[in-house]
């Protein structure tokens, strides 16, 4: 035995042919769109995750002078960390694309990849809700492209719950722990939670329920009464999308929360009913670059290519 | 009704309540409660797995929801699902024993700086124990936990109790409780948007028929 270690693979020709079939698919149309491909190192060093506050450094070694380096983790953050350096100053907006594998640590046999490829996208300098636009209608035709039918985009304000307890005057210190509860998936324990905070019934409901609104527009009135402004991001984008006739492959989630640190606004989830894990996600991240030392606002996406080609496999199927 | 969602119903001691449950909301049991050896139903859209399988056939979308203790969910944190309903039967107590009238845990805990604990439950038992100051040995074990502090393997347990009556009968007596635990209604991610009108339909269900 000469065992490889967990979460990662080897693949063989007709799986590579598969795959490469997917990945050209994708890159076509992000090729198409204006989105130009770029590489950045697998290693970074272990400081530059850090600065980005994403999914952090899995895997450290150190170099010949004792420094840390560590395999990049997302592709975002090395993305940043090039914009704020190699194209500090280039006009905007930049519309640049990657195919790249990145690595996190998982269980033994939890079935998770350590090592994944993803093919994504990243558009820098346009603030609001025409970038997010453009991101979503974009990832909807790549895969289209590679030839799913019944994807669909999770879309949810990553600030939303935030600014809710804000609006809602819920103590500072609480926010943590309720915050936590909603990115655990934890709706019991949310509950539990905002009883313990003694508020008014209707604060105390909207608390618990707007974590389960996910739908069509119609979640906007679903929500009413204090969630009100704290939805007008939400609202113009959809709006957008509807402008650009894709809002009904879009999913409303007002419960959405990505884990990572660096999401400021839009967070974006993919779906496909073959596959019981997301097939990718994103958000804006308008801080991000400016940790790098050069500030724009930016927003993107990426995708798991061997869960899009699992989803792919299953459409095959069904026809 | 033929459902259309995929349920993952925990075996043991969760079984009966859970079936109960499924019958209130019109789901055919029958097959299921007249066969233990068969695993999936699929007319009634219902496969049967033990309580701590439930949240990997969920997270992974092999079944839409399911249905599992909280003691499994805090034992396995890191799985990505939903936590719905807390569905209120099933109600058991995480505890730590020990051998009655022993103080083999305050004594371990001086004289060697750190307990040593047997349980099934390893995450739940180190998180339990660091967040009271204490230094633990957790030594996992599979089954009879009890034992473990009756052969000397260990200074005390921790473990699920329902009537503390398996402690009582081997001379263990409950010194800490950690945690009451639940039945819990858990749901796939992807099946929670793209199935949301059903998941949402079956929740207002169970909390109208609820406790």
């Amino acid at each position: 035995m000469h065992p490889i270690p967990p979460g990662t693979r080897d693949v063989l020709p007709d799986e590579m042919a598969e795959l490469r079939s997917i990945s050209e698919r994708l890159r076509a149309t992000l090729d198409s769109a204006g989105y130009g491909e770029v590489w950045t190192p697998l290693i970074e060093y272990e400081e530059v995750l850090n600065t980005g506050e994403g999914a952090g450094a899995h895997y450290r070694m150190f170099d010949e002078r004792g420094r840390v380096l560590a395999l990049r983790s997302d592709m975002t953050i090395p993305i940043a960390r090039l914009v704020a350096t190699r194209l500090a100053g280039a006009a905007t907006p930049l519309r640049l694309s990657y195919f790249a594998h990145a690595y996190r640590s998982v269980g033994h046999g939890t079935g998770h990849q350590s090592e994944f490829l993803q093919s994504g996208l990243e558009l820098i300098g346009v603030a609001g809700e025409e970038g997010e636009a453009e991101v979503i209608e974009l990832t909807l035709a790549a895969l289209d492209a590679a030839g799913l039918a019944r994807h669909r985009i999770g879309l949810g304000d990553g600030a939303l719950y935030r600014t809710l307890l804000a609006t809602l005057e819920v103590p500072r210190a609480r926010h943590g722990e309720l915050i936590e509860r909603l990115s655990m998936r934890d709706l019991v324990g949310l509950e539990r939670v905002v009883d313990q905070l003694g508020l008014a019934r209707d604060a105390r409901d909207v608390l618990v329920r707007l974590p389960s609104l996910r739908g069509g527009p119609e979640v906007f009135d679903r929500a009413g009464g204090p969630a009100g402004t704290a939805l007008d991001g939400l609202r113009t984008l959809h709006a957008a999308l509807e402008d650009r006739g894709v809002a009904d492959r879009v999913i409303l989630d007002l419960g959405l929360v990505r884990m990572l640190g660096y999401y400021t606004g839009a967070v974006y989830e993919v779906y496909d009913p073959a596959v019981g894990f997301t097939l990718g996600g994103g958000g804006r991240y308008d801080d991000l670059i400016g940790r790098f030392g050069a500030p724009q606002p930016a927003c993107g996406m990426a995708l798991d290519v061997q869960r899009v080609h699992i989803a792919q496999a299953a459409e095959e199927r069904l026809r | 009704m033929r459902q259309k969602l995929t349920i993952a119903v925990p075996r043991g001691a969760l079984l009966a309540g859970t079936l109960d449950l499924l019958d209130g909301l019109g789901v055919d049991t029958e097959e299921v409660r007249g066969n233990d050896r068969k695993l999936l139903f699929e007319d009634a859209g219902i496969v049967t797995m033990r309580p701590s399988d439930v949240p990997t056939y969920v997270e992974h979308g092999a079944a839409d929801i399911g249905i599992t203790g909280k003691d499994v969910l805090l034992e396995q944190p890191d799985r990505d699902v939903y936590e719905l309903v807390d569905l209120g039967y099933g109600r058991c107590e995480m505890v730590v024993a020990a051998r009655q009238g022993d103080d083999a845990l305050a004594e371990s805990l001086r004289r060697l700086g750190r307990v040593r604990v047997a349980t099934k439950y390893p995450r739940v038992a180190l998180r339990h124990f660091a967040e009271t100051g204490r230094q633990a040995e957790i030594v996992q074990v599979n089954g009879s936990v009890e034992l473990a502090p009756l052969t000397g393997l260990v200074d005390g347990i921790v473990d699920l109790t329902a009537t503390g009556t398996t402690l009582r009968e081997n001379g263990l007596e409950v010194l800490e409780q950690i945690v009451t635990c639940t039945a819990r209604l858990i749901a796939n991610p992807v099946a929670h948007k793209l199935k949301a009108p059903d998941i949402d339909e079956l929740v207002r269900r169970i909390r109208e028929a609820g406790p």
